[in-house]
């Protein structure tokens, strides 16, 4: 009751200026516009520039394989063929927070149609969850599935660069082409997804069953350079027979003392990468942990022993692109600050030129009974609604100004929530910081001079 | 009791380095009920007097009882206090807060009440009083709007509105002329005699003097007269 009628107190007296209220909070209507501006566009570029590196595939997790080192020689990342089909099928079991997982074989080769040729810049044997993982849609056809995968089919998604470049503008679909004399029919045309952040052409691509890849294109399967070690890890190496489940074999099983006496000669599949999606960027972390533990556990890695696989993430690459927005919009946010700043300091002027313009009111107020609380709670009052009259005005022209900004210069804005709870409470802050020596000034009056203050 | 006791009040302001004393040790008794007019030329005294009796101020030395309650020692706070409850102003040149309407003015003093009434009560208190002094018809006006004798009535009507014991009046007819001076004046007579209200003007004119119970003549910081009642 009494904190309302100081506020209706307030209101009057400002109101009994209107003219030299509004200029006086012109300064802190700037600095809260330019705050909700800068954040907002600020909020708007990083959404952006997430944007970006989601439709490049967000969350994007890939698994290299790993080092080979012999005698202190080390001989680089991929060196060693450790990942296989079933590391994928294994973390897509049993890493809750890895959403698809494609095993990937890469080759690089002629492709030839009709007298043309071209070498794309990356031929892909991988899966149906690929396209999953990299967020990239078919369009035109339909991917191949799990059963081609299985079949080996020779089928394959061509990109747009393939299109152009082979078939020029005639539609590509259900033609056959070839990729180092082994044809394959076109199912599928990928979207258009343009170059990536390193400039490189993502539509200069062939996608085909990672088991057509391996086994028909790039013939034969190099040996393991770590060979001897893998060998030793029986548990994880896998036969062909794997890959064609159903197929009863055609001799009895061995006894476990004829497989110890004849080894026989292990065929490895292996992969060149695995590429996977966490289900969330928030739970990037969270995959990345359970995929390490998981193949380690796979590969019998002890404890202490260096990893035979690397994990990259995406989000490395986005933090680095966010923090530099981020920095951007702290700067613009310090310049804004500075501006509020100015603000509160003319309303501190002001609001002492009010102070000593109403010494004989303050005198009177004192007379009848108001006591220095009662006084300083007033002029207190009256600095705190002028500076959030000021925010409030501040928040519009600055989401109108956000709004232009987009509509004119077409940058990207988002709303800042977080920005204007700030500018309200900054705002409200100015005002009792700077509004508070007047005030207080206006409460330690002596009544007998303030009423014969001329 | 007495409603005012001051006993051998001094009042010395500190100039620098040179005391200046203004109230050399004065005494005087108020009764309940009593209109007494404090008399005296400029540089007397008698405006620090007023001052101390309005408890806006505390004397260097000397005690000062109001309605049994010892004011000397008390705090600005705690006066502010005294004044709210016990003490209404009525000023030489009105003060009146511009550019707010006579309602108004006559509701601020609640505003500070300690016992905080209701909007609607507030109002209807301001609205009572004005009606008293004769300005009903002019609630809504701003004190711009009102004449000399309208502003002055206004501004009694807002010394009466924390229902006070004491009416202080400083100089109060100072800025009127004589035909107005004398409602204003009547209307203080008519305050104390039907409400039973202590009032004590402050004057240097006698004619004003003439309609008080009781005159004290203020001079050079010492009462000249004593405590002679006058003749009625």
């Amino acid at each position: 009751m009494k904190s309302l009628h100081t506020l209706k107190l307030a209101l009057r007296a400002l109101r009994r200026n209107v003219m030299r209220a509004a200029l006086t909070t012109l300064g802190i209507v700037i600095g809260v516009a330019a705050v909700i501006a800068m954040m907002e566009i600020g909020n708007g570029s990083s959404e952006a520039i997430q944007h970006t590196i989601a439709s490049m595939g967000a969350n994007v997790l890939l698994v290299m394989p790993g080092t080979a080192a012999s005698g202190g020689v080390s001989f680089g990342a991929g060196s060693v063929l450790t990942l296989t089909p079933e590391d994928a099928d294994a973390i897509a079991k049993e890493c809750p927070s890895v959403g698809a997982v494609a095993p990937v074989v890469r080759a690089r080769t002629q492709i030839v149609y009709n007298g043309r040729n071209w070498v794309p810049m990356s031929i892909y044997g991988t899966t149906a969850a690929f396209l999953e993982v990299r967020d990239w849609p078919v369009a035109e056809g339909h991917a191949f599935t799990e059963r081609d995968v299985r079949n080996s089919s020779k089928v394959c998604l061509l990109g747009q660069t393939e299109v152009r470049e082979l078939f020029g503008g005639q539609p590509p679909l259900g033609k056959e082409i070839r990729i180092q004399n082994v044809s394959f029919k076109v199912v599928g045309v990928l979207q258009t997804k343009g170059a990536n952040m390193m400039g490189m052409d993502q539509d200069d691509i062939v996608i085909a069953p990672w088991t057509t890849i391996k086994y028909r294109v790039s013939g034969t399967t190099l040996g393991n350079v770590n060979q001897s070690s893998e060998a030793s890890s029986a548990g994880s190496v896998n036969t062909l027979s794997d890959i064609y489940p159903g197929q009863e074999s055609l001799y009895p099983v061995p006894s476990a003392t004829q497989q110890a006496d004849t080894p026989q000669p292990v065929r490895f599949t292996n992969v060149d990468q695995i590429l996977c999606s966490a289900r969330s960027s928030a739970q990037i972390p969270a995959a990345v942990q359970q995929m390490t533990t998981l193949l380690r556990e796979r590969h019998h890695i002890r404890p202490g022993q260096p990893d035979d696989f690397t994990v990259r993430d995406m989000a490395e690459m986005t933090k680095a692109m966010t923090s530099a927005t981020t920095l951007m919009t702290k700067l613009l946010l310090a310049v804004a600050m500075i501006s509020l700043l100015v603000g509160g300091v003319g309303i501190m002027n002001i609001m002492l030129v009010s102070v000593t313009e109403r010494t004989r009111e303050i005198g009177l107020r004192m007379a009848v009974g108001a006591e220095p609380g009662d006084i300083l709670r007033q002029f207190l009052t009256e600095a705190v609604v002028l500076c959030l009259i000021g925010g409030a005005m501040g928040i519009l022209v600055g989401r109108g100004s956000s709004f232009l900004v987009r509509l004119v210069l077409r940058w990207p804005t988002a709303i800042s929530v977080g920005a204007i709870i700030a500018a309200v409470v900054v705002s409200a802050t100015v005002g009792i910081i700077f509004g508070y020596y007047p005030a207080w000034k206006a409460s330690r009056l002596d009544p007998i001079e303030a009423l014969r203050y001329e | 009791m007495d409603l005012i006791e001051l006993r051998d009040i001094h009042k010395t302001y500190h100039l620098g380095e040179v005391d200046l004393p203004v109230l050399k040790g004065i005494s005087l008794h108020v009764k309940r009920g009593e209109l007494v007019a404090l008399m005296g030329a400029s540089g007397s005294g008698k405006s620090t007097l007023m001052n101390l009796l309005g408890c806006l101020d505390h004397p260097t030395a000397g005690e000062y009882w109001l309605d049994g309650r010892g004011i000397s020692g008390l705090s600005a706070k705690e006066r502010a206090r005294v004044r709210k409850k016990t003490i209404g102003f009525v000023f030489q040149n009105f003060n009146l807060l511009a550019r707010t309407s006579a309602l108004e003015n006559v509701m601020m003093p609640l505003s500070y009440a300690s016992d905080h009434m209701a909007e609607g009560e507030m109002k209807q208190r301001a609205t009572e009083l004005l009606s008293r002094v004769g300005l009903a018809d002019r609630m809504d006006h701003q004190p711009s709007q009102l004449s000399g004798g309208q502003q002055q009535r206004v501004a009694i009507a807002r010394s009466l509105v924390n229902n006070p014991q004491i009416l202080l009046a400083d100089e109060p007819t100072g800025n009127l002329d004589s035909r107005t001076s004398e409602e204003i004046l009547q209307m203080f007579q008519d305050l104390n005699q039907r409400d039973r209200l202590t009032i004590i003007l402050v004057t240097h004119d006698p004619e004003v003097a003439r309609h008080a119970q009781r005159v004290i003549h203020i001079k050079d910081g010492l009462i000249e007269n004593g405590e002679t009642p006058l003749p009625a």
